[in-house]
């Protein structure tokens, strides 16, 4: 996909959300993580600012931005807290893309403006308690009644869940397959009976954003609702989710850079014996490693973009860049706490907050092992074809 | 209703300012621009009265460098309907920029002009007063709450110590202090939109001017700070230092 936009109008939609993060959403942090909710006008400027349409296309009311330019503003959003990115994060992502792609007009007309603007959130239900990294294995059901689909099933730690009015849920059509053939994709609206959202989880970040357990028990959905055709379900989310992991490796980028000013001016005002210790070179040699090794991420992810927006295949690079760049990141941020000393590990400081809030990321959306498996796995191949 | 709102393109006021090699201007090199802030509350106001209106058209004026055009997109982006830029060099002094603004805003037969009360460049405090004056217009400066119901305009001013309520009918110039609005950032589709709102370019020659800026000098840097002592003991001679060396008791 080409660029839509010309690179003033680039660069002042990137200076508006960097001021936007500067102005509302920083000095917000410290409330969210200690209230654990995001209060309701943030919600609404983000709202109004657009941001929960970012990917989507301009005919249904997004800004349809590419994915070069969707990075670049999720490294300027990504200076804050990620939960802030979190909430909006499904209806970018794989909320969204999974209509788009593989949906019909009625389901795309039904959903997908009101995902753009926000007054609908969706929620994207892989997981379960059994099946995690090998989610091929899972075993929530779908079972065809006449013109109806009956879920039953779990579904564990589910981005939004609380808040979402949608569920894209995979679901096992077909109980004589095992593994990935057997799963479709479905949406669930909320209001169905059958479905319930547990209590939210507790956890060690990213506080603001929610997630819980979804139920499904003799959960009756229109056979209307299923995305695609039947045994195409995980077709539907494997494609959504290397344009995924390049968001979150744009992510990383955005709160290492921010970790990076954070360590930077904290080095530079805090003396001891004598000199502000940015002035000791074993301090100097963090901030450059961080420097370095965020600069290299953000190059990644830039080129990954670029890849998927010329149409090639991004697999391997979207799985190098989500693993290089959560790793990266969280390399950064326990420097940044180290150059912090004990003020690093108080509360009030916000080096302490987004080392928590940054764990995560090495873990969804496919872990670090995971994503060494997937490259591993496309060299061999590869080589042996 | 018609609206018209001026904006100034100004440094940030938190880029550090270096004076240029003719002592008397700003040195432009890595110096961020951007709408003056006091402004920035009166486009708000323009597109909030227009939207609560529900019918008629914001237009911004601005006199500058071409440049300037970067910064009038911004109000453009934040929901002015078009602009108007008056083409000129340099930085020519109030009175000459209140004519050639008024000159333009005179034929455009608006209920409401509005301005910042000032520019945090040059602290004059003058256009929209001088403006004002041209049109013979009624100006109500530095307004910190504005209420427009009909065509009876309500507008409160912070005086020393209180507020001053005072009213007149459209058409008047208001200028605006903080507190009247906070300005919307604009919204990311705002901003896409703003690429393709008309923007008029029109060259104006300004006179001389009666007045020059002849020096431009940064504050003095600020002295290191002095501990006296500590405790109840060091108040007699924090007193004394207060009172006969900075002299401000
Ligand atoms: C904050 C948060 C939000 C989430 N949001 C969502 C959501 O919105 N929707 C959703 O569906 N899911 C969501 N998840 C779930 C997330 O995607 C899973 O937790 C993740 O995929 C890992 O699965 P698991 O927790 O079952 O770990 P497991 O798969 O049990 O893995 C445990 C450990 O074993 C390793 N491991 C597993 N298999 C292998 C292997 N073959 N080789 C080597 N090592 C292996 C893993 O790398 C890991 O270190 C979320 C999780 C969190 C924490």
């Amino acid at each position: 996909m080409t660029a839509t936009l010309d690179p003033e109008t680039l660069a002042e939609l990137l200076q508006t959300i960097r001021r936007f993060v500067t102005e509302r959403l920083i000095p917000a942090e410290q409330q969210v993580d200690r209230e654990d909710r995001i209060p309701e006008d943030i919600l609404r400027d983000l709202q109004a600012m657009g941001l929960y349409g970012i990917t989507i296309p301009t005919g249904y009311g997004g800004l349809g931005l590419n994915a070069e330019e969707s990075v670049q503003v999720f490294f300027e959003l990504c200076r804050a807290a990620p939960a802030f990115r979190s909430v909006i994060g499904i209806n970018n992502g794989l909320g969204s893309s999974s209509i788009l792609s593989d949906g019909n007009d009625d389901q795309r007309n039904r959903y997908i403006r009101r995902l753009a603007s926000g007054d609908l959130v969706a929620a994207f239900c892989l997981t379960e308690p059994d099946s995690g990294s090998d989610a091929g294995a899972l075993t929530t059901t779908a079972r065809r009644d006449g013109d109806h689909y009956i879920l039953n099933g779990t579904k564990r730690y589910i981005t939004n869940a609380p808040q979402a009015g949608i569920f894209i849920v995979m679901a096992r059509t077909d109980p004589a397959q095992a593994g990935a053939a057997g799963v479709s994709a479905f949406i669930v609206e909320r209001e169905t009976p059958g479905l319930s959202v547990a209590r939210p989880d507790r956890k060690m970040g990213q506080k603001g954003a929610h997630l819980a357990d979804v139920i499904f028990e003799d959960c009756r959905i229109p056979a209307s609702a299923l995305i695609g055709r039947e045994g195409q379900g995980f077709k539907v989310a494997m494609r959504a989710l290397d344009r995924g992991r390049i968001h979150i490796a744009a992510m990383c980028v955005g709160i290492s850079e921010r970790l990076i000013d954070e360590g930077l001016t904290y080095a530079l005002d805090r003396p001891q014996f004598g000199k502000p210790i940015a002035e000791y070179q074993l301090v100097q040699a963090m901030l450059a490693d961080s420097k370095a090794e965020a600069y290299a991420a953000r190059c990644m992810v830039l080129d990954a973009a670029r890849r998927l927006d010329r149409g090639e295949r991004v697999s391997v690079e979207a799985s190098c860049s989500k693993m290089f760049a959560s790793e990266m990141c969280c390399r950064v941020a326990d420097r940044v706490v180290q150059i912090h000393g004990g003020a690093g590990y108080i509360s009030e400081c916000a080096a302490e907050r987004l080392y928590r809030d940054v764990r995560v990321f090495r873990l969804y959306e496919g872990t670090t092992q995971i994503q060494q498996l997937i490259i591993a796995k496309a060299m061999i191949t590869a080589r042996r074809a | 209703m018609k609206i018209a709102v001026c904006l100034k393109r100004v440094p940030d006021t938190t880029t550090k300012i270096v004076v240029a090699g003719d002592g008397k201007s700003i040195d432009e090199t890595g110096v961020k621009f951007v709408p003056n802030p006091y402004d920035e509350y009166a486009i708000e106001a323009a597109i909030a009265f227009k939207e609560k209106a529900g019918a008629g058209e914001t237009v911004v004026y601005s006199l500058g460098a071409d440049v300037a055009q970067e910064t009038m997109r911004t109000a453009l982006a934040m929901g002015i309907d078009r602009g108007v830029l008056l083409q000129s060099p340099g930085s020519p002094d109030g009175f000459e920029v209140a004519k050639a603004l008024a000159t333009e805003i005179g034929t455009g037969g608006f209920d409401l002009v509005l301005f910042g009360k000032m520019a945090v460049d040059d602290y004059n405090h003058q256009v929209g007063i001088m403006v004002a004056e041209l049109l013979e217009l009624p100006c109500i400066s530095a307004v910190s709450a504005l209420t427009i119901d009909g065509s009876a305009v309500t507008a409160e001013r912070e005086v020393e110590g209180g507020v001053e309520v005072v009213t007149c009918q459209l058409p008047v110039v208001i200028t605006a202090d903080k507190g009247i609005n906070t300005p919307r950032l604009p919204s990311l589709k705002g901003i896409m939109a703003a690429k393709k709102k008309p923007l008029e370019l029109k060259p104006v020659t300004l006179g001389p001017g009666g007045v020059t800026v002849t020096a431009l000098a940064l504050p003095p840097e600020r002295q290191a700070g002095k501990i006296v002592g500590e405790g109840p003991d060091a108040v007699p001679a924090l007193v004394q230092l207060l009172r006969n060396e900075a002299k401000v008791i």
